[in-house]
């Protein structure tokens, strides 16, 4: 391959299918590397779940452009605003989801608190032994599976390059640019923008840069067609379920808990002590489903650094290296993070701020 | 923890889990079944238990016997539903007993074939069995699929289950084969190596002869036909590459079909143990790649019997003896169990013989019509899933995300085989390069309570709670 790109954007996940498109609607000769499927990662595979409740309160105002995004999306990725509540089912569950969801609500998210015996005729098929409860109007989920199908078609009407089973094994810096290697092929762009997901630590790697990001295995559960159960997205008050039902029956059932295995290693795979308690809470708050059957589970790789807040910016050191990933909630935002980070290498003004990688990142504390 | 947990209770596994207990392995042999013998040396039901024996059941209860006397510990009408490896060993999560998980430091696959079935017009409709399906009726019940049977499809099995219901007592309307009398005579000098399985498919040929049934070879089902269950179906000619002829179609009579394109190697335990795998058209499709004792490449990991390449099953008890033989050494014991390399090396040249006759041809693709539903569980057709192929989807992967198919309580293990079919036909692609979906657990789906005992909400694992 001898044409040089503006940009080469290594992962097709929706972080750099959206940066993609900004980009090439900005004017740039923009090629996508993806080593798998477009979609193929975390994007393809995640829970689904669009909620305001869940998203961190700094990251509010990008979870809420966001929402607007996955609105026009619409039913081409299944987008679904069910409204969602979260449970606390203990004196110390409820303070948490009090203090949590009122500092959200500061941040501009719509959330409000709801007597768990009101969410008896709204959602009767939950368990009786609810404490505490938080509504948001805006919650809801899209179908990750149809994520791949979306992007391929938007990103070849964009008349996007893109190369699939692309995995970049090497980047050379030449006068011209970057020369970036696959095996035994080349290709070569001006500028690169990282948006590899899990995979980000590697590749940025690669390029000398060494970040201090690490990998989670989160997993995911679906059942088989079952009665109507739920109507609305449900949540828990530490985040460690998430729960909607689709239109044909089945039940999506997440919440962040860790399979096993790394991104070098190619997949993660499902561990059998995280994923018994994750059914176990499940079947806690939808009594009824200890005699629905499990399909299938599965895992993903997610990216995060210390202070768990995005890396969105340049490159340490580097003036036409980019990186996007390691934001949570990454489905929900990516649509609008990524349009800021297209900007953002066009030169433009920003909308709201990115996250410099280079900042002085502090570990954030877990409760 | 057990030394050795062997999945599956056909003559290789049961073979493998009797000598290393033999050997002094603590070894637990695990079925769904609720008996050993697996689908070839199937046990029959109660009600059938005196009937005349046959060799598959007299090898089958001979095997049984020796799993009943004691030595070997069993979990028979037990599902295993995952199965992961930690620390040196392997734990797996069973399903149908007491207890909700098992601990082996060896683990053996011993999950066998599955049928092939490629779908044609009207294949769901009640009275369509597979073919290894109708055999599983005939050995555990004696039961037949229907009065008139028309049996179809290619390989051995098609003159197996056609003769079986003429012995039952039913009536064939035809044996429509794909394969012709040419692909028989091709095959024969390596059938030729086991000569009473010889005699035996004579017996079968004469019992057809002997009841007038029709022949059709390099025929195939166009498609089945009848409202609310089988009435009958349209036959025609193929050619070489099994493309289908339009002309000279005929309407054959039957209130059932027996229908599949032979067996292919059930694949999911190993792939989800991580084993790696690869595709070989003369073992019947993907196989666990292994060295010629059955050790995978995972340590700890073996596959013996026809998930690890179809050969059938006098080659089954010889793959398990080696299997066996391999943990002994891995484990640094010096007991060995004696195989009969001559007798083991003609049941591999038969069972390559008969697994050539199964292997679809590429032109077979041409039956699956565009309405075709594909995918049962889902009903995604034909039509949906080429027009994902051609709008970019290229790998099984892909192509399940996009249309569903595959998503359902099966789990793709029959629609995956045909998006490859379709695949290969749409892209020029082979199947090594189309590759496979990725193994996820459940092996089979579990009830959600099932899987664990009941919880005490106070005495579940939290993690940290995610940062605000
Ligand atoms: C199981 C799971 C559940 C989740 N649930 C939710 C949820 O409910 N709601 C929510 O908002 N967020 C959720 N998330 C987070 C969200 O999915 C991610 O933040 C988001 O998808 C990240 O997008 P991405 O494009 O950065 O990464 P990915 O989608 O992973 O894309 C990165 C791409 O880079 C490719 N790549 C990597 N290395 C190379 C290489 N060397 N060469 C070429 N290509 C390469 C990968 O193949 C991959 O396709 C979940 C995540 C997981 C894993």
């Amino acid at each position: 391959m001898t044409c040089t790109f503006d940009i080469a954007v290594i992962g097709g996940g929706i972080m750099g299918c959206g940066a993609a498109l900004q980009l090439a609607g900005g004017g740039m000769n923009t090629v996508i590397l993806e080593q798998g499927d477009i979609g193929g990662g975390a994007s393809g595979v995640n829970a689904g779940t669009l909620s305001m409740q869940i998203k961190r309160v700094k990251l509010m105002p990008y979870a809420i452009k966001g929402h607007a995004e996955w609105e026009s999306m619409g039913s081409s990725v299944g987008f679904k605003k069910t409204g969602g509540y979260t449970l606390a089912f203990n004196d110390r569950e409820a303070e948490l989801l009090n203090e949590r969801m009122n500092m959200k609500r500061e941040a501009g998210a719509n959330i409000t608190f709801i007597e768990p015996s009101k969410l008896e005729n709204i959602e009767p098929h939950l368990t009786k032994k609810i404490v505490a409860a938080s509504y948001c109007p805006d919650d809801g989920f899209a179908n990750s599976s149809l994520t791949g199908q979306y992007y391929r078609n938007r990103i070849e009407e964009a008349g996007i390059h893109f190369f699939e089973r692309y995995k970049v094994t090497g980047i050379r810096s030449t006068s011209e640019g970057y020369e970036i290697n696959s095996g035994g092929e080349t290709i070569s762009a001006r500028r690169i923008l990282l948006a590899c997901g899990g995979w980000m630590k590697t590749i940025a790697a690669m390029l000398g840069a060494d970040l201090p990001i690490r990998a989670r295995v989160n997993t995911v559960s679906v059942t088989e067609r079952a009665p109507k159960f739920i109507n609305s997205v449900i949540g828990h008050a530490t985040g460690l379920l998430t729960m909607k039902q689709k239109d044909n029956g089945t039940l999506l059932i997440g919440g962040g808990w860790q399979g096993k295995g790394k991104p070098e290693d190619g997949r993660g795979n499902v561990s059998i002590d995280s994923l018994i308690p994750n059914l176990q809470l499940a079947q806690f708050v939808v009594p009824e489903l200890s005699k629905i059957r499990i399909i299938r589970s599965w895992t993903g790789f997610e990216s995060n650094v210390p202070d768990f807040y995005p890396l969105a910016g340049k490159l340490p050191n580097n003036d036409n290296v980019f990186i996007l990933g390691c934001v949570r909630g990454g489905y929900t935002i990516g649509p609008y993070i990524s349009k800021l980070m297209g900007d953002y290498i066009l030169d433009k003004e920003l909308e709201l701020p990115l996250f410099d990688p280079s900042r002085k990142m502090e570990e954030g504390k877990l409760i | 923890m057990y030394d050795v947990i062997v999945i599956g209770a056909g003559p290789a596994g049961a073979t493998a889990a009797l000598e290393t207990s033999y050997g002094g392995l603590k070894t637990l042999l695990i079925d769904e079944q609720l008996e050993a013998g697996g689908q070839v040396w199937r046990a029959r039901s109660k009600s059938i238990i005196n009937a005349p024996k046959n060799n598959y059941s007299i090898a089958g209860d001979d095997l049984r016997s020796r799993v009943g006397a004691g030595l070997v510990n069993i979990l028979f009408g037990v599902r295993v539903w995952q199965i992961e490896k930690a620390n040196d060993h392997w734990t797996l999560g069973i399903q149908g007993c007491e207890e909700k998980q098992v601990k082996a430091k060896k683990l053996v696959i011993a999950t066998g074939a599955q049928e092939r079935v490629i779908p044609v017009p009207g294949w769901t409709l009640p009275g369509v069995f597979g073919l290894a399906g109708a055999t599983a009726l005939f050995k555990e019940h004696m039961i037949i699929p229907g009065r008139r049977t028309i049996v179809a499809g290619n390989g051995p099995l098609l003159f197996y289950v056609a003769s079986e219901v003429l012995r039952l007592g039913g009536q064939v309307s035809a044996v429509v084969s794909l394969n012709s009398r040419k692909d028989w005579l091709g095959v024969l000098p390596g059938m030729l190596r086991n000569p009473s399985l010889i005699i035996q498919g004579l017996s079968w040929m004469f019992s057809l002869y002997k009841n007038r049934v029709p022949i059709y070879w390099q025929h195939a089902v166009k498609s089945i036909a009848g409202k609310s269950s089988v009435e009958g179906a349209n036959i025609c000619a193929v050619d070489k590459n099994w493309s289908l002829i339009s002309q000279g179609e005929q309407y054959i009579k039957g209130e059932s079909v027996c229908y599949g394109q032979g067996l292919m190697p059930a694949i999911e335990a190993t792939r989800l143990a991580g084993a790696d795998h690869h595709f070989d058209e003369k073992l019947g499709g993907w196989v666990p790649t292994l060295d010629k004792y059955g050790r995978t490449s995972v340590s700890g990991l073996y596959a013996c019997g026809d998930n690890a390449g179809i050969l059938g099953a006098d080659a089954a008890p010889h793959r398990g003896g080696l299997t066996a033989n391999a943990i002994f050494e891995d484990t640094g014991m010096s007991n060995r169990v004696d195989i009969n390399q001559k007798a083991y090396d003609a049941s591999i040249k038969f069972g390559l013989a008969a697994t050539k006759l199964s292997i679809p041809r590429a032109g077979y693709e041409s039956f699956i019509s565009a309405e075709t539903e594909v995918c049962r569980c889902e009903g995604i057709s034909r039509a949906e899933i080429d027009y994902e192929i051609k709008n970019g989807s290229l790998s099984p992967d892909a192509i399940k995300s996009g249309t569903r198919c595959g998503m359902g309580p099966c789990g793709g293990r029959f629609c995956n085989e045909s998006v490859s079919i379709l695949t290969e036909y749409l892209t020029g692609k082979n199947r090594k390069e189309i590759g496979i979906t990725s193994a996820r657990p459940p092996l089979r789906p579990v009830c959600m309570d099932s899987v664990s005992n009941e919880l005490n909400y106070n005495d579940l694992p939290i993690p940290g709670v995610s940062p605000l």
